[in-house]
């Protein structure tokens, strides 16, 4: 049987990073991945690395998303190698628009808040300061400011896949698609993961980091992680010539040419993944009163996805007390937090100092918590 | 390169020139057999492209139709008069000023 020094449970964003970066501390990893039926967030994402709206009430989870910010850099510069081409990473500030009074106040009391719990790069900006912010950009005449963060920015969360899962074979590790987990079980020197096509094979550590998928896995290692798949819609249309030059919350041109238009937070308990043409019809329409000209564009495919939720929102990080060895990692901001679950998190994993890096992100906060709050 | 199974029944205009082709026939399929490889050129090198996939998957038989920009010449059917021409560089929206 196969033996590993880490085994991950998970093939998208969180799981690969996390493996790409213990394979490049020596590590000999192997990441399981259910294959092409799972429902990965990571191929149905929005692609915004972003600071601005990350961690109300939570100053661990915002000090987290800024440390993720700040490595970004570096992991853009080494996955657009691995990749073989530009991952697109972009920091060239995001936005969140406002298209009416009560939308700007309610904006301005959130950017106060941020700045309150220690966040102080995000500001507000009124119509004018937008437009020298885009000279040109054809705002229309309902976007009366926005929050506007330098460090947020935007990158190809497909081309940030493959980069990961091309540094993780680069440095050894080994990615197992093709089949479900059935069970994880102590075994001498860690643990036996049997897999339902009869495979099976040991790990010294085990992190489960399976999306919409960790609870009945988190189970299995004596944690109780709470985690609600949570719908989001996107339209993308035809590739046009530079219209936004910076992204914002719920609309983006890719680095393609195409504008990316979101978002919804469907929160109905289904893992079902359709479009309805109501949300397509909403999200197009708010975007048209931050864009008019995009009346013209014609959209070329629509997609639904699913965010892995906790109950407050924010991902969850922990080491098993029961199964020692074992860890998990969930999260809805598997592209912003890239480059702390391939640097510090995998660090933590071989180490074992999990808790000490995300003491407060430990899923024990989840206790009594029923319902998904503001993310 | 391409032979026609079946002969032409109409004519359509490609970049200014009549050309035959089949009604119902994709454009993209009419092109072909009409020895036109060159469809677009890039936005980033200009260099020039033709149909790949011929499924609406690739995007690289993009056209101007009757002056509607981006159309994928293999999914749209051909009738006779239809007038095309290849998809010169990104599409902008240049009437920024009257939508806005």
């Amino acid at each position: 049987m196969e033996r590993y020094d880490v085994a991950i449970i998970g093939g998208g964003m969180v799981g690969t990073a996390i493996g790409y970066g213990c394979a490049g501390h020596g590590a000999r990893v192997a990441v399981l991945d259910e294959g092409d039926v799972a429902l990965r967030a990571s191929r149905g994402n929005f692609g915004l690395v972003w600071g601005q709206s990350k961690g109300d009430n939570m100053p661990a989870y915002a000090a987290w998303t800024r440390r993720s910010i700040a490595l970004w850099p570096d992991l853009a510069e080494r996955v657009s190698v691995l990749a073989g081409r530009d991952v697109q990473y972009r920091q060239v500030g995001g936005l969140t628009f406002c298209l009416d009074e009560q939308e700007l106040v309610a904006r301005r009391d959130f950017v106060h808040r941020r700045h309150n719990q220690g966040h102080a790069s995000v500001r507000m900006l009124d119509r004018r300061e937008l437009e020298e912010l885009m000279p040109g950009c054809p705002l229309g005449p309902d976007v009366s400011g926005a929050s506007y963060d330098p460090n947020d920015g935007h990158v190809d969360p497909l081309t940030l896949l493959r980069g990961l899962h091309a540094g993780l074979r680069a440095a050894g590790g080994a990615h197992l698609p093709g089949a479900p987990l059935d069970a994880i079980e102590p075994a001498a020197g860690g643990y036996r993961l049997r897999r339902a096509d009869g495979s099976e094979l040991l790990a010294a550590r085990v992190v489960v980091a399976a999306g919409v998928a960790t609870t009945p896995i988190a189970a299995m290692i004596g944690l109780d992680v709470p985690v609600r798949p949570v719908r989001g819609q996107n339209i993308v249309t035809e590739r046009l010539a530079p219209i936004l030059p910076k992204p914002a919350s719920a609309i983006r041109q890719t680095g393609d040419g195409t504008v990316q238009i979101g978002v919804t937070n469907e929160d109905d308990g289904s893992f079902e993944t359709p479009t309805t043409t109501a949300a397509l019809a909403g999200m197009a329409a708010r975007a048209l009163r931050v864009l008019p000209p995009l009346a013209q564009a014609r959209m070329v495919r629509s997609w639904a996805a699913l965010r892995p939720m906790t109950p407050d929102g924010c991902p969850a990080y922990a080491e098993s007390a029961t199964h020692p060895g074992c860890f998990v990692a969930v999260c809805h901001s598997g592209v912003t937090l890239a480059a702390v679950h391939a640097g510090p998190l995998a660090e933590a994993v071989l180490s074992g100092a999990v808790a000490e890096i995300a003491a407060e992100l430990h899923p024990s906060r989840f206790v009594g918590m029923t319902h998904v709050q503001a993310h | 390169m391409f032979k026609r199974t079946d002969p032409p029944d109409c004519t359509i205009t490609w970049d200014g020139r009549e050309l035959p082709a089949r009604n119902g026939e994709s454009l993209a399929t009419a092109l072909l057999a009409a020895g036109v490889l060159h469809f677009r050129e890039t936005p980033v090198s200009g260099a020039a492209r033709g149909p790949l996939c011929l499924m609406g998957a690739c995007f690289d038989c993009l056209v101007e139709l009757d002056g509607q920009p981006n159309v994928q010449a293999c999914m749209t059917p051909v009738r006779p008069g239809l007038v095309a021409a290849p998809q010169r560089g990104i599409r902008g929206l240049p009437e920024v000023e009257d939508a806005a």
